[in-house]
């Protein structure tokens, strides 16, 4: 005989008459899934029109990789273009970066999107752009600094891809926790300069024409994570295959351990570094002694020690690329040339170490004797 | 998808003349934490019905618990890095735990007792964006 048992039933806290399936990080409160997409989604709204992230009639990128975070946005956006009467026309933009057995898998999903979305797809390559992908640069400049260049080439290729499209509007689907996280990692390393402007919503990088801005920057992991599995949204996930910044993964392990104490404490960080305002360090100036053609020019020292030579002026570009820069040459330019000079002169026939070399990694990583 | 009604009778070892009475349940798992585990997402498995009060092995004091069922997915379903899914008796923070599709929050966590047919899924939010 199967005891019969009175199970206790928590009602939401807002309609309280379905059964709550969730408890919200945030506020602690218990939702249905129905109160659930309609706070989750109203909050999103929120945050865009407070801060006016959109303008009837604009084209928007939305940096898909096809993970939960831009997966959820992609899908929320549409919803919210459609009920709100945004006027947005939203356009899906991809980077391949050339890692075999991450990247094309993850594409596979974007791919998806596109359909199940009804949203144009650009997917810019690395190979394509920089003629390297991520894999033959990790092949010759080691594993160590993938994430440096991968960085670099990524910010361009988003820059480019929506230059292409005519946007100059890129959403991407930064969440409470990554700010959390870069506002904790950028205290621990007493990055001070980032630190102040970690927290904005829309930025505006020097010498990029293009904005970008974060819908989801006051929601949490958790919940993004919830809706794509109740609205059974089709996302990928794996970890890339080059090993991840070290440091990132001990903050977030470190924020984690922190939100499973006190759930607020993403919204805190947030809070704290919104309204961290750092006090501006007196400029050192070095007076020009030399070649003195005029009197008291003044050279602003970099906080690192270094020096601007040329002068920062909106609109100049890279000598060797063309591409909007501040400095003589942009940064991408200056990696690429770097590992030009150690590309492997001679290529084996038929050569199918690069090609997946991350693949094989991972396979090796896990074999055992 | 219907899950199948099993209710297998498995006898302990040795001395012990009763039988156990199993309950079979659905795990799954999603955000990549299948790959902790023998790279399957959904698994069938069963559990004693009832537990031992220190909740370490089957026995006669209560029903079986999520704690027990974490403890027993340890041992016993786990094929990778056992630091990526467990930590102490619970699993690692960043881990969403569902009951029957809800939020194992609101129903208990580690002591919520597990009924037959119940579904228990994982999912990791740790994997980037």
């Amino acid at each position: 005989m199967e005891e019969k048992k009175i199970r206790k039933v928590t009602l939401c806290d807002i309609c309280h008459q379905s059964k709550a399936v969730m408890k919200r990080p945030k506020n602690l409160q218990k939702l249905c899934k129905e109160c659930f997409y309609h706070v989750f989604e109203t909050e999103i709204h929120n945050t865009i029109v407070d801060a006016q992230l959109f303008k009837p009639g604009d084209k928007v990128a939305i940096g898909a990789s096809g993970g939960k975070d831009s997966t959820v946005l992609a899908s929320v956006l549409k919803t919210l273009n459609e009920k709100y009467n945004y006027g947005l026309t939203l356009v899906l933009l991809s980077i391949d970066e050339g890692i075999v057995g991450y990247r094309d898998d993850s594409l596979a999903t974007v791919k998806r999107n596109q359909i199940q979305y009804e949203m144009p797809l650009e997917i810019i390559s690395y190979k394509d752009l920089y003629n390297w992908s991520m894999d033959e640069i990790v092949s010759c400049a080691g594993i160590r600094s993938s994430c440096t260049y991968c960085g670099v080439l990524r910010r361009q290729a988003l820059d480019r891809g929506a230059a292409k499209l005519e946007i100059d509007h890129v959403v991407t689907g930064h969440n409470a926790d990554d700010m959390a996280e870069t506002v904790l990692m950028n205290l621990l390393r007493g990055d001070i300069a980032r630190l102040e402007r970690s927290c904005s919503i829309l930025t505006l990088s020097e010498g990029s024409p293009i904005k970008r801005s974060k819908p989801f920057k006051y929601t949490y992991q958790k919940e993004i994570v919830l809706y794509a599995h109740y609205k059974k949204l089709d996302y990928f996930s794996t970890e890339c295959s080059y090993a991840p910044e070290a440091f990132r993964g001990t903050a977030r392990e470190l924020l984690k351990a922190l939100e499973s104490v006190r759930p607020s404490c993403i919204m805190d960080i947030i809070y704290s570094g919104e309204h961290l305002v750092v006090a501006h360090k007196k400029k050192r100036t070095t007076e020009k002694y030399k070649n003195k053609p005029k009197k008291n020019i003044e050279t602003e020292v970099n906080s690192d020690g270094s020096v601007n030579l040329t002068k920062k002026t909106d609109g100049s570009r890279c000598e060797k690329c063309g591409y909007l820069s501040s400095n003589k040459i942009c940064k991408a330019c200056v990696l690429l040339a770097g590992l030009e000079m150690n590309r492997p002169k001679v290529n084996i026939e038929n050569n199918t170490a690069v090609e997946g070399s991350a693949k094989v990694m991972k396979t090796l990583e896990q074999l055992s004797f | 998808m219907t899950v199948e009604q099993t209710n297998q009778v498995t006898l302990l070892p040795k001395g012990k003349a009763q039988a156990v009475e199993q309950i079979s349940i659905k795990l799954e798992f999603g955000g990549g934490l299948h790959l902790l585990f023998n790279s399957q997402p959904k698994h069938q498995v069963s559990l004693p019905k009832r537990i031992s009060e220190d909740e370490s092995e089957a026995g006669d004091d209560k029903p079986v618990t999520v704690k027990y069922l974490i403890k027993w997915m340890k041992e016993n379903l786990l094929s990778e890095r056992v630091e990526m899914f467990g930590d102490g008796d619970g699993v690692r923070p960043g881990i969403l735990v569902l009951i029957n599709d809800t939020d194992w929050e609101l129903e208990g966590e580690l002591d919520y007792q597990i009924q037959q047919n119940d579904e228990v899924v994982f999912i990791s939010t740790l994997h980037g964006g």
